[in-house]
């Protein structure tokens, strides 16, 4: 169990700040996800909690004991990588086992708890194959597999879905939510997919050049973005954001509205446009509007199919509550 | 079409023809070396008996009995194989270093190791042998292995370094997560994978200390000297007698030659820096 809190962390890389001082709390048992574009910082800051990256400034505490100048091995922190990094040269067994042969626990003892993991991961009739011999999917169970045996404080991720097709990573998204479910140890998880964010965060910490833009739970996100950045990045399709005479019509300097949340009429409704592109996912059709004189593009979503032509008129009316404003800096106005 | 078609037909049969041609004018020299040591002295001299002559063994015989082969040879196992040893118990934390966590400076460092190959042995000839001497130094095998490794350690650093950069970053860092400290890291994980880098290394440095003759002959009298030496010294003084000359060299030239043909896939992947698949 492992409660994380960094106090005033900041990363130069040379003269480039990657990191500007920041705080976060990070709490016993949560499943925390660091979100944001590429290059945004949220490895680094993962890397620096691992121990892999030295702080420019601050400290990190792991359940209240200061581990700033501790060695990666020792702070009781887990990590699984988007490569997997496995080593080539050793079986399944041998690499799950690798943490506790460093640890120099007894064989039979770390025999017996790398069978528990491999039963757990489904890995057990692949114990003696080498990394080389296994899919993609198999070789990051087994990267978590090296993970779990250590019992660790807390699970790092960085990234580990991305090798993974689009299938398989909407299962192994499934398999580490039931682990947290049934570890409940604290987990930190980096992704720039903010759909693996939001349905597997507890708590989101979407990040920006290095600075948090907002931390909350996934649904607080998505109904209560603090600016325009996060209400950009989190839900898909994207926000609809524009400024403009409707936007003043609010005392706003910017407005967005959710592509789920505008009705879609053929007759009549408060804007008036022109179908582009409409995808038909089946159960969803994601409609791109033009000429609506609003934005370039408006994306309306509604449910179930619906039989339009490219080219077709539409009339498009906004659910007013639903609405969000901000000002000219890009704040949330409530 | 025509294109693909004449193409197909090079690689079936003019790549071998043109590589048989190449290894033959290649290997040509060392078979007339080694044709040449079953030959006379007054043989060896002549065009007519090239090819077709009544061989001797007397060469063989002379050399090891008039100038103790053995000896010679014993020396350069001894001297090669400690410097390819001592070599990589340097190079290999050295490379390491560089390779996962490098500084402002690696480059420069490697750059300048290189360099230290740039310079002509000759110009340091005389401080060389003045220092060895004043040293007590001259003429021992501890002195031989210490220049042999270090006029060998740029280019093996630069090959161990070459090698290791293909391990991925990810793996020494999961190893340090594992709780692997720096030794660790080189023994359960750096050298299990660069294990092929590391000998087909070895193989070279081995090789290039063999043949090394410059220094072995200027730093040497006899209780170290190596077959280069012994070679030299076969030369000039008594005029250049072929038969004897060419036995003393297929005599030294042979282990390696025979070491070099079993190990020619490290070789090969050691002098391409693992560029072949």
């Amino acid at each position: 169990m492992g409660r994380i809190v960094l106090n005033k962390v900041s990363k130069s890389f040379g003269e480039t700040l990657v990191i500007p001082p920041l705080d976060l709390t990070i709490e016993d048992g949560d499943f925390t996800v660091f979100v944001g574009p590429s290059g945004c910082g949220k490895s680094t800051l993962l890397r620096m909690i691992a121990g892999l990256e030295e702080l420019t400034s601050g400290d990190i505490e792991i359940n209240d004991k200061d581990v700033t100048q501790v060695s990666p091995s020792k702070r009781g922190l887990a990590m699984v990588f988007q490569s997997y990094a496995l080593y080539p040269h050793m079986t399944v067994r041998k690499n799950i086992g690798f943490p506790l042969r460093m640890q120099k626990m007894a064989p039979a003892e770390i025999d017996k708890r790398v069978e528990n993991a491999a039963a757990s991961l489904n890995l057990v009739d692949y114990l003696d194959r080498k990394p080389g011999q296994l899919s993609g999917g198999q070789r990051q169970r087994v990267a978590i597999g090296r993970a779990i045996v250590r019992d660790p404080l807390a699970f790092l991720f960085d990234e580990p879905l991305s090798n993974l097709d689009a299938a398989l990573r909407v299962g192994m998204r499934l398999e580490i939510n039931e682990m947290h479910a049934r570890m409940k140890t604290t987990m930190i998880y980096v992704t720039h997919d903010q759909v693996e964010a939001m349905t597997m965060a507890d708590k989101i910490v979407v990040l920006r050049a290095g600075l948090i833009e907002q931390i909350g739970s996934p649904l607080d996100l998505y109904h209560r973005p603090q600016n325009v950045f996060v209400a950009g990045f989190i839900g898909s399709p994207k926000m609809n954001i524009f400024s403009g005479p409707e936007a003043e019509k609010v005392n706003a300097h910017s407005i967005g509205i959710r592509p789920e949340h505008t009705e879609v009429s053929m007759t009549k409704g408060a804007w008036k446009g022109r179908v582009g592109v409409a995808e038909h996912l089946g159960s969803d059709t994601f409609i791109h509007v033009h000429d609506t004189g609003l934005a370039d593009i408006l994306t309306v979503r509604i449910s179930g199919d619906i039989s339009l032509k490219h080219g077709d008129k539409i009339f498009l009316s906004p659910q007013t509550d639903r609405i969000h404003k901000f000002d000219e800096e890009g704040l949330r106005i409530e | 079409m025509a294109i693909v078609a004449q193409s197909s037909k090079f690689s079936t049969f003019g790549r071998p023809v043109l590589a048989w041609a190449v290894g033959l004018l290649f290997f040509f020299p060392i078979f007339w070396l080694f044709l040449t040591s079953f030959k006379t002295d007054a043989d060896a001299v002549k065009p007519e008996y090239l090819l077709f002559f009544t061989p001797t063994l007397e060469n063989y015989l002379n050399m090891t009995q008039n100038y103790d082969y053995w000896r010679f040879a014993t020396n350069s196992v001894v001297t090669s194989v400690f410097a390819t040893v001592f070599t990589l118990v340097v190079g290999i934390p050295a490379a390491y270093a560089m390779a996962f966590n490098p500084s402002r400076g690696t480059k420069d460092i490697l750059m300048w190791m290189l360099s230290t190959k740039m310079l002509p042995a000759a110009a340091v000839l005389y401080p060389m042998t003045f220092l060895t001497k004043g040293l007590g130094l001259f003429d021992t095998h501890f002195l031989i292995i210490l220049v042999l490794s270090l006029i060998n350690l740029p280019i093996v650093v630069w090959m161990l370094f070459t090698y290791f950069k293909e391990i991925p970053k990810d793996i020494i860092e999961a190893g340090k997560m594992d709780g692997v400290n720096t030794w660790g890291e080189i023994k359960e994980i750096l050298i299990p994978l660069a294990w092929g880098g590391i000998a087909s290394t070895a193989l070279l440095c081995f090789i290039f200390c063999w043949n090394e003759a410059y220094w072995t002959v200027r730093l040497t009298t006899t209780d170290a000297a190596t077959l280069s030496k012994l070679i030299e010294g076969n030369r000039a003084p008594e005029g250049l007698f072929f038969g004897r000359l060419s036995a003393v060299s297929t005599a030294a030239i042979g282990p390696i030659v025979v070491l070099g043909w079993f190990c020619q896939k490290q070789l090969v992947q050691g002098l391409t820096f693992g560029a072949v698949k």
